[in-house]
C-alpha cells in the first residue's frame, strides 16, 4: 500500500505546461487589452478566475467541516485529498486579494462602480449603499475573511497532521477538530453572506438579490465536489488510495448529483421571483443575460449544470462507473466556470464579451497552477490519516 | 398460498449470520429469506438478490407528475380557459415550474412509499408468519425451506455447525394473509400439527 504521495512526472510536466500557458497569457494580456491602466476585460477575467478557484477550494474546506460536524465517515478515506485542495486556499486567497486591492484602489470603476467617487456623489443608491460598499470597508472585510479562512484551513490541517502522531485511539484530536469545524461554520455563514455580496453581487451594483449568497454557496459546493472527484480518479489511475472502491465514487455522485440539484432550485428560486415581480431594477440583470447576447450561454448553464447531472447520474450504475464520474465532475466542474462567468462578466463588458484566448490561458494557468499546489500539499503527509477514529469504518463504508 | 416446511436458525451475532449465508448457497439448501431487527449492510449482496427496481418505479412516478402538472395546468389556463396573469405570457412556464415540482415530488415519494410496500408486502392489515418472535427484538432468524434434498435433520446439524443459537422446524404459510394477529382458523390445524421441536 503505497501511503506517501509522490508526485508523479508526467502530472508535474502538464501542471507546468498549463501554468505557464496562463503566465504567457497574462503578460500578452498586459500588452494586448491595455493592461493594468485601462483593460476592464483584463482585470475582469482575472478577478473572475481568482475568485473562482478561491471559492472552489474554500467549499473543499465547508465540506470537509459539514462532514465532520454530522460525524460522517464517509469523507475519511480521502479527507487527504479534501486537505490537500483546501490548503491550496491561501495561494489562492494572495492571488485574488491582490488582484481585489488593484481593482477598488486602482480606479477600475468600469468593474466596482461604487469605488467611483465622482459617480457616487450623483447616484443616489450608491450613496445609500456606501456604507457597506466603500474601498476601505471592502479592504477591511476583504482581509479579515480571508485570513480567517485561511487561519481555519490551516488549524484543521494542522490538527490532522497531529493525529497521525498521536497514539491510537486517543478521541481528543477528533473533538478538537469538531469543535473547530462548528465555529468555521458559523464564521463561515457570516463571512459568505459579506464577501459574496462585496465581491461578486457589487459588480452589478444597482442589482441586488438575497438569495444570491445561497446560490453561490451551491455553486462553489458541488464545483468543489467535483475538484476533489478528479482528484481522487487521478491518484487511483496513478496507483495511489488503492483502499478507495466504487462506494466511495458513489457517495461523490451522489452528492454532485444532489447539489445540482439544489443549485438550480435555487438559480431557478432567483429567476423565478425577479420574472415575476417584474421590477426594472431587478429585470436588468436578467434582461442582459436571458434576452441580451448571452442568451445561448444562459441556457446552456442550465442545461450543464441542472439536465445533464440530473438524468445521467440518477441511476446507480452511472454513479459507481469511473469513467463517467470523471467526465462528469469535468463536465460540472466547466459548467459552474460558466456560471461564474455569467456572474462577472455582463456588468462590466456588457455586449462586448469574449471566450478567446486571453480567457482560456488564464483558467488553464489556474488550473495548472491548482495542479501544482494540490498535489505538493499531497506529497507533504501520508495520504493514510491512519488514526482518524472513523478510519476502519470509512475504509468499509458501503453506500 | 402454500403452506410449507421450514427449518429456522436463529443468531446472535451478524459474523454468524453472513458465514452462514455465504455457505447456503452452495450448500444446495433453498434459503427462504432473513429477518433481521436492524438493516444489515451487505447482507442483500450477500444473499444474491438482484437490485431493486424501486428507482425505476420512482422515476417513472416522477415523469408522470411531471407530465400531468404540466399538462392540467397548461390545458386548463391556456387551452381551456386562456388566462391572463398580469401580462405574463399565455403559457407562462416559470410560473409552472414550483407546483410541476412539487407534484413530482408528491406522486413519486407516494408512488415509491405504496410500491414499497407492495413488494415488501407490508400494509395495515396484512399478516405474515413470525418464525421467531424475537427476530424484531436481538435475534437474525434464518429460515430455510425444506425440499427433498434437504432433510430436516440434516439442516439442523449444519445450523448447529454453523453455531446458531436457537433452532426450530416450523410449518408455515409462505405468503401473506389478511386479517387478525391470529392465524386463520383453516391452517390453525394444519400448523399445530406440525411438530416444532427446540434445541
Amino acid at each position: 500500500m503505497k501511503e506517501q504521495f509522490v508526485m508523479p512526472a508526467k502530472l508535474r510536466t502538464i501542471s507546468i505546461v498549463l501554468l505557464a500557458i496562463g503566465i504567457l497569457a497574462l503578460i500578452i494580456g498586459i500588452f494586448a487589452l491595455g493592461g493594468p491602466v485601462n483593460g476592464t476585460r483584463f482585470w475582469i477575467v482575472l478577478l473572475f478566475n481568482a475568485i473562482f478557484f478561491l471559492f472552489m477550494t474554500l467549499g473543499s474546506l465547508i465540506i470537509l467541516c459539514a462532514a465532520t460536524l454530522a460525524q460522517g465517515s464517509w469523507h475519511i478515506a480521502y479527507r487527504r485529498v479534501i486537505e490537500a485542495v483546501f490548503m491550496a486556499m491561501p495561494v489562492f486567497a494572495i492571488i485574488a486579494f491582490i488582484i481585489m486591492m488593484c481593482i477598488v484602489w486602482g480606479d477600475k470603476s468600469a468593474i466596482y462602480q461604487w469605488a467611483d467617487k465622482t459617480l457616487v456623489a450623483h447616484n443616489k443608491l450608491l450613496q445609500k449603499k456606501s456604507a457597506f460598499l466603500n474601498p476601505s470597508f471592502y479592504t477591511i472585510l476583504t482581509v479579515i475573511t480571508l485570513g480567517m479562512w485561511t487561519f481555519f484551513g490551516f488549524r484543521i490541517r494542522r490538527l490532522s497532521l497531529k493525529e497521525d502522531m498521536a497514539p491510537a485511539g486517543t478521541t481528543k484530536i477528533f473533538w478538537k477538530t469538531y469543535r473547530i469545524a462548528a465555529l468555521f461554520i458559523v464564521f463561515y455563514y457570516l463571512t459568505n453572506a459579506t464577501s459574496t455580496w462585496q465581491w461578486i453581487m457589487s459588480i452589478d451594483v444597482d442589482w441586488y438579490s438575497t438569495l444570491f449568497m445561497w446560490y453561490i454557496f451551491a455553486s462553489l459546493f458541488v464545483s468543489s465536489i467535483a475538484v476533489i472527484t478528479l482528484f481522487v480518479i487521478i491518484l487511483r489511475n496513478f496507483g495511489f488510495l488503492e483502499w478507495i472502491t466504487y462506494e466511495h465514487l458513489h457517495d461523490m455522485g451522489k452528492f454532485m448529483f444532489a447539489f445540482s440539484i439544489f443549485w438550480m432550485y435555487l438559480w431557478f428560486a432567483q429567476y423565478l421571483l425577479i420574472w415575476y415581480g417584474n421590477i426594472p431594477e431587478e429585470t436588468t440583470y436578467f434582461t442582459i443575460r436571458a434576452w441580451g447576447s448571452y442568451h445561448t450561454l444562459f441556457y446552456l448553464n442550465l442545461i450543464i449544470n441542472f439536465c445533464a447531472p440530473f438524468l445521467i447520474l440518477m441511476t446507480r450504475d452511472s454513479k459507481r462507473n469511473y469513467t463517467i464520474v470523471a467526465y462528469m465532475a469535468i463536465l460540472v466542474f466547466i459548467g459552474h466556470y460558466l456560471d461564474f462567468y455569467l456572474k462577472f462578466m455582463p456588468g462590466p463588458l456588457k455586449n462586448n464579451w469574449h471566450i478567446g484566448w486571453y480567457e482560456v490561458g488564464i483558467t488553464l494557468g489556474f488550473i495548472g497552477l491548482m495542479i501544482l499546489v494540490v498535489t505538493r500539499n499531497l506529497s507533504k503527509a501520508p495520504l493514510f490519516p491512519k488514526n482518524h477514529p472513523y478510519m476502519k469504518e470509512a475504509i468499509i463504508h458501503q453506500s | 398460498m402454500p403452506v410449507k416446511n421450514f427449518v429456522v436458525g436463529c443468531f446472535a451475532e451478524e459474523g454468524g449470520l453472513f458465514k452462514a449465508v455465504k455457505k447456503v448457497r452452495t450448500s444446495g439448501f433453498k434459503l427462504h429469506d432473513v429477518y433481521s431487527p436492524y438493516p444489515v449492510h451487505g447482507l442483500d449482496e450477500a444473499m444474491g438478490m438482484r437490485q431493486t427496481s424501486l428507482h425505476t418505479a420512482g422515476f417513472f412516478y416522477g415523469l408522470f407528475g411531471v407530465i400531468a402538472a404540466l399538462g392540467g395546468m397548461a390545458f386548463c389556463t391556456v387551452h381551456s380557459w386562456p388566462l391572463n396573469f398580469d401580462g405574463k405570457p399565455h403559457f407562462p412556464l416559470p410560473a409552472f415550474i414550483p407546483i410541476t415540482f412539487e407534484f413530482t415530488v408528491l406522486v413519486s415519494s407516494v408512488g415509491m412509499t405504496l410500491t414499497f410496500c407492495w413488494l415488501c408486502q407490508i400494509m395495515p392489515g396484512v399478516k405474515k408468519h413470525i418464525f421467531h418472535p424475537r427476530q424484531t427484538d436481538d435475534l437474525i432468524v434464518m429460515a430455510i425451506e425444506l425440499t427433498k434434498d434437504a432433510q430436516a435433520e440434516e439442516v439442523k446439524k449444519w445450523f448447529t455447525d454453523l453455531g446458531a443459537v436457537e433452532i426450530s422446524e416450523q410449518k408455515a404459510e409462505t405468503g401473506w394473509w389478511y386479517g387478525n394477529f391470529a392465524k386463520p382458523a383453516k391452517y390453525e390445524q394444519e400448523i399445530e400439527s406440525g411438530e416444532t421441536v427446540t434445541s
